[in-house]
């Protein structure tokens, strides 16, 4: 059986080992951590003997806190949980809902959907790669992708008003009809984009440093990921062909044509291979997107559900009186529990909703892929050199706010 | 799943009926024909319910026909009803493409069931979690300790007798 780390602070160290072994804390404030991250390290000169991770700093009981939100009060909750891909979070909330409302969705509404999570899988990808290769050494990456990510946030901003905190997914489709220039602004930037990380590449591939700090470091293998329950680009650098947007499509990804890139080198080179290759593959998505974008609403039609257009609140009856019952009261969910899975930037998320066929939901339960990354941590890490433990952080890619909750 | 039905099936025997190939329920009966004591499908998703007795066999079973990776465990306070929690495991196939739940129920009085540590090591910090949040103790776990609350903290907040807001 895998050992998914004993507590190090309370366990004696091996016997004959007493002098020779040191317990570092690394973390809760260290900047390759990215956050809170807590690391309690048994060390034998530079080599890392165990290693345990103490989360939890960043806890704020969100799964507690949604149980007394009518279920459209939910979906802000759920940008702050991975604040890096905070459409894909709403993503996730809003097709778990729909699943137990039973409601279609327009296409347009869909397909834009599709857009602004690919847009926010480049997002994500791109703080990793800036901070990945910041925890390496190479300092001048980050400069050059928060460049790029800056345009992606201010496309953001155009269609929610928010950079970060988005919700523009609601349940029932968007929260409005996109600004005009959008489209064009967005195909402007994957034109020059698939350049960009040929820029990146370059300035890194290349480099000796970080091949020789990435190259047969953070050792996974597929049997481990799948144990460990690892999944995403991670376990896809593990040699597993495994990606739910192809697999189990969900929100139409089956009318999309991408590749799913694998990795067979389960090491620290192969996850940055992985996700290189998969903001190319995003590109296409977008691209395709763009293309096939149909015309139409962008919201269901279901009154009892989705709050009127300002213009039709103030000019009719009825619409004063949905919006009204909606704000007030909410929606009620037929009973029932629903789990939806998809494929966000770190790996399978999942939203779990539980509805007792009231305007709340009893239980909203959030699987995130960064949870379960970090207990291959020690695995990965096991009999290597103190500095490598950095090395791996950064490469499954972990975020302490969907880790903690 | 490709002969998956569209409406729903409610009761051990329906899903049998309609459902006779599916490789999860067929393993769960190869196995223990009564270990299977409930199975709903709805909104495409099959869930099969097994005696808490049984959890950590049965999961085996159902890894063993193809379910191989683990994705999900939590649990539900269904507070003031008896049995009071339900804990439902989310288990994926690669080789079928396919999504399926496990339930199972836990009284409310000293929750306790056995740990699927040995079946899939990556439960580890889920079982945490859940003893963190709902106070359900997981039996064989190796390191079975609060993860995402403090260490001295008191009570269970995921409960519903557990106030959102205020003092405890």
């Amino acid at each position: 059986m895998l050992d998914v780390g004993t507590p190090i602070l309370q366990a004696s160290p091996a016997e004959g080992a007493k002098d020779q072994h040191m317990v570092l804390n690394m973390g809760p404030q260290h900047p390759s951590t990215h956050g809170v991250l807590r690391l309690v390290l048994e060390i034998d000169g530079e080599i890392v003997v165990r290693l345990y991770p103490e989360i939890g700093y960043l806890h704020t009981g969100i799964e507690k806190t949604c149980e007394s939100k009518f279920y459209q009060q939910v979906v802000p909750l759920t940008d702050r949980v991975d604040y890096l891909g905070p459409l894909a979070n709403n993503l996730c909330y809003c097709l778990a809902v729909e699943k137990l409302l039973g409601l279609e969705i327009p296409e347009r509404a869909v397909w834009i959907r599709v857009l602004l999570t690919e847009l926010t899988r480049l997002n994500s990808h791109l703080i990793w790669l800036g901070t990945h290769a910041m925890d390496i050494g190479a300092l001048t990456v980050f400069l050059y992708t928060f460049r790029e990510r800056e345009e992606i946030l201010r496309i953001f901003e155009a269609v929610s008003g928010q950079r970060m905190m988005t919700s523009y997914f609601r349940i029932g489709g968007l929260a409005m009809e996109p600004p005009l220039d959008l489209f064009d602004r967005i195909q402007a930037f994957i034109k020059t984009f698939p350049e960009k990380i040929d820029e990146y590449s370059n300035l890194l591939t290349g480099n000796p440093i970080f091949r020789n700090r990435l190259m047969g470091v953070g050792h996974l293998s597929p049997e481990d990921a799948i144990a460990l329950a690892v999944t995403g680009p991670t376990m896809r650098a593990s040699g597993i062909d495994f990606d739910l947007r192809r697999d189990m499509p969900y929100s139409s990804y089956e009318k999309f044509q991408f590749r799913v890139p694998v990795s067979t080198r389960c090491d620290c080179w192969g996850r940055y291979e992985v996700r290189l290759e998969e903001m190319r593959e995003s590109v296409k998505i977008i691209q395709q997107a763009l293309d096939g974008m149909p015309g139409g609403p962008v919201k269901a039609d279901a009154p009892k559900i989705i709050l009127p257009d300002r213009e039709k609140m103030k000019t009719q009856m009825e619409a004063l009186i949905h919006h009204f019952k909606i704000v007030t009261e909410g929606f009620n969910v037929p009973a029932g529990e629903v789990y939806q899975g998809i494929e966000s930037g770190h790996g399978q998320m999942g939203y779990y909703v539980v509805s007792d066929g009231t305007a709340k939901p009893y239980r909203v339960h959030m699987r995130y892929p960064g949870f379960a990354s970090l207990q291959a941590l020690e695995t990965m890490c096991q009999g290597r050199m103190l500095a490598d433990v950095v090395a791996v952080i950064g490469s499954i890619d972990i975020v302490l706010g969907e880790i903690d909750r | 799943m490709a002969e998956a039905p569209q409406e729903t099936l409610a009761g051990k025997q329906s899903v049998l009926e309609k459902m006779p190939d599916h490789p999860a329920v067929k393993a769960l009966l190869a196995w223990n024909a009564e270990g299977l004591t409930g199975a709903l499908y709805d909104r495409g998703e099959l869930t099969l319910t097994v005696a808490p007795d049984n959890i950590a066999p049965a999961l085996s079973v159902i890894k063993d026909a193809g379910y191989n990776a683990f994705e999900d465990m939590t649990a539900v306070d269904w507070l003031p009803s008896e049995p009071r929690f339900q804990l439902s495991y989310h288990i994926v196939s690669h080789q079928y493409k396919e999504r399926i739940r496990i339930k199972t129920w836990l009284s409310g009085d000293q929750p306790a069931i056995e740990s699927i540590t040995s079946v899939w090591p990556g439960a580890n910090y889920y079982e945490r979690e859940v003893f963190d949040l709902f106070g359900i103790r997981f039996e064989g776990h190796p390191n079975l300790r609060r993860i995402l609350m403090p260490e001295e903290w008191v009570g269970y907040p995921l409960r519903k007798d557990y106030p959102v807001e205020g003092y405890r």
